[in-house]
């Protein structure tokens, strides 16, 4: 220890050159920045999760979407229903971005489309909204409307039809289908269907619903569907078959069991009884 | 009375355009008024003329979105107009974290919490170059606009024309953090927008002259000036302040009382200077 005294004295009193300044203080600023770049991503990624958002029409993928809205707020200036929202701090969504709540105020589908024109980046993309060179809001895509048939009266056999008539795709979106009651013998269900090719996911519907907390309600379609992969093939439909040229193999292997079969036989009686 | 305007002119006129443009965005989402409508990321004025935060389209072109149209005129017309006025004339006389941190100022200097910290600043100003360029690094690497997601501006703004939910928090912190941890702190060390509108700014055309004959020396401009890294030259040299870093928001020009700064085009000095 008492070796070691001077040597540290020394250094002290060396005063550093600027060589060595510069490189520390690179040094410290690149770890700084490392630091912060760190917390900073993290924060960004956890505020950018998905989060079940419905966004206004002609939104992009919501990947592309974060990307390119540049949190103005004219689409929701342009919507003459404010039914469009920009989320603020508290939220608890992507800071700044414009989504909808339909149970609260739905997408009323105006013909014109005002919230998409004004926006400047192309988050809201006019082409994906537009047939023949016009706008057209029926092929819009925010989201699609999903039933729960536990809640939904309808399914109960009680007559309701309310999300049927609120639906602007009248007849098309959702149709009604009619089932025999077993349970009276004399009386029929009456059960609404959403048809997802053409659900714009506008949400009247969900505004319309009669029951305590919507037993219809509009999920980003990402979220409100499932996918059946290439292993499955509607045989009978040429169409569907053309799927099978994009098909990618995938190999497995399973291990065969070295065992005998006849070791299968007197080992396992302990699972037959 | 006629001090107190002379004292306060450009504050007072720095007030109403801050005010006034958020009263005409708040107009437009309330009330529908067309004249200025989006907010300070991007609007349209007069419904034909778009502007876009030109540092939010960097983060987006970071981020791997494809740029409009639309917004790269935006962008231009935003560019242009700062280096016109002073590139971080938006701080000074547009941004409303600016009305936040010059009260956090006013009441540091009323408290006299200079004298409990000391005047020394334990931080460089050079950080907001820093966090500039991490922004555009995290924009890149997360695929989203980095800095737009924690923009306590953005917030503020948005939050005063849309709704603020809790966006007054950010506020409250920038103003705690200004008044107790370091002076100038938001605005002049960590801000990357204000950082930004350094680097254009250094272009820019209109800005403070000081003329060195009629100073006698009172320092009272570096005693106001929120970045007076800016202001070597007093009395020492007749010079325009050619740093980027000058807000352009004049505290200087009113409190002196010797006519020794005056707000001048930049070419026309430099041409005299020449002539000299």
């Amino acid at each position: 220890m008492s070796e070691n005294r001077p040597k540290i004295k020394k250094n002290k009193k060396q005063p550093i050159s600027d060589r060595r300044r510069f490189i520390l203080n690179m040094a410290r600023g690149l770890g700084l920045a490392a630091m912060s770049g760190f917390v900073w991503s993290a924060y960004i990624d956890e505020a950018t999760a998905s989060q079940l958002l419905l966004r206004p029409p002609g939104a992009l993928k919501e990947e592309d979407f974060l990307k390119t809205c540049i949190k103005c707020g004219l689409c929701v200036e342009a919507c003459p229903y404010d039914t469009l929202l920009l989320a603020k701090p508290g939220d608890h969504k992507p800071l700044g971005t414009p989504y909808f709540v339909p149970r609260d105020v739905p997408c009323y589908m105006c013909p014109d489309i005002p919230c998409v024109p004004v926006c400047p980046t192309g988050a809201l993309n006019e082409e994906s909204v537009t047939t023949n060179g016009e706008l057209d809001i029926n092929i819009a895509d925010m989201g699609l409307a999903v039933i729960d048939d536990e809640s939904c009266i309808a399914f109960w056999g009680i007559q309701c039809d309310a999300c049927y008539r609120a639906c602007p795709l009248f007849g098309t979106a959702i149709t009604i289908e009619y089932e025999k009651n077993s349970r009276t013998g004399k009386h029929a269900f009456m059960k609404p269907i959403v048809h997802a090719d053409t659900c714009t996911g506008c949400g009247l519907c969900e505004r319309a619903c009669v029951t305590e907390k919507p037993a219809i309600f509009v999920l980003p379609r990402e979220n409100a569907t499932g996918k059946a992969g290439d292993y499955y093939i509607k045989g009978w439909d040429k169409n569907d078959e053309k799927r099978l040229e994009n098909a990618k193999e995938i190999k497995t292997k399973t291990e065969l069991s070295k065992k005998s079969a006849m070791d299968s036989l007197n080992d396992g009686l302990g699972d037959l009884y | 009375m006629g001090t107190l305007w002379n004292n306060y002119r450009y504050t007072i006129l720095r007030r109403f355009v801050q005010i006034g443009l958020l009263v005409l965005y708040f107009g437009a989402n309330a009330w529908g008024w067309t004249i200025l409508m989006g907010n300070l990321s991007s609007s349209i004025f007069l419904n034909i003329i778009p502007m876009s935060d030109p540092y939010a389209a960097l983060q987006m072109f970071a981020a791997g979105a494809v740029l409009t149209v639309d917004l790269l005129i935006g962008v231009g017309v935003i560019t242009l107009l700062y280096l016109l006025i002073g590139g971080r004339a938006f701080c000074s006389w547009v941004c409303p974290i600016n009305m936040v941190t010059d009260s956090a100022n006013y009441l540091r200097k009323k408290l006299e919490l200079d004298r409990v910290q000391g005047v020394k600043q334990p931080a460089s100003r050079n950080i907001r170059y820093w966090v500039l360029a991490l922004s555009l690094v995290i924009s890149f690497i997360m695929g989203v606009t980095a800095f737009e997601f924690i923009s306590p501006i953005s917030m503020a703004h948005r939050g005063i024309v849309f709704g603020l939910g809790f966006g007054w928090a950010a506020m409250l912190i920038i103003f705690l953090f200004d008044l107790f941890v370091l002076k100038n702190g938001w605005c002049g060390h960590i801000c990357p927008l204000g950082g930004f509108y350094s680097i254009l700014g250094k272009f820019s055309l209109i800005r403070v002259h000081h003329i060195e004959e009629n100073c006698t020396l009172c320092m009272k401009c570096k005693d106001v000036c929120p970045e007076k890294q800016v202001l070597h030259m007093i009395g020492k040299e007749s010079l325009p302040i050619l740093s980027g870093e000058c807000t352009n928001c004049a505290r200087c020009i009113e409190v002196c009382d010797d006519d020794a700064l005056k707000f001048s085009i930049k070419s026309l000095a430099q041409n005299k200077k020449t002539g000299e």
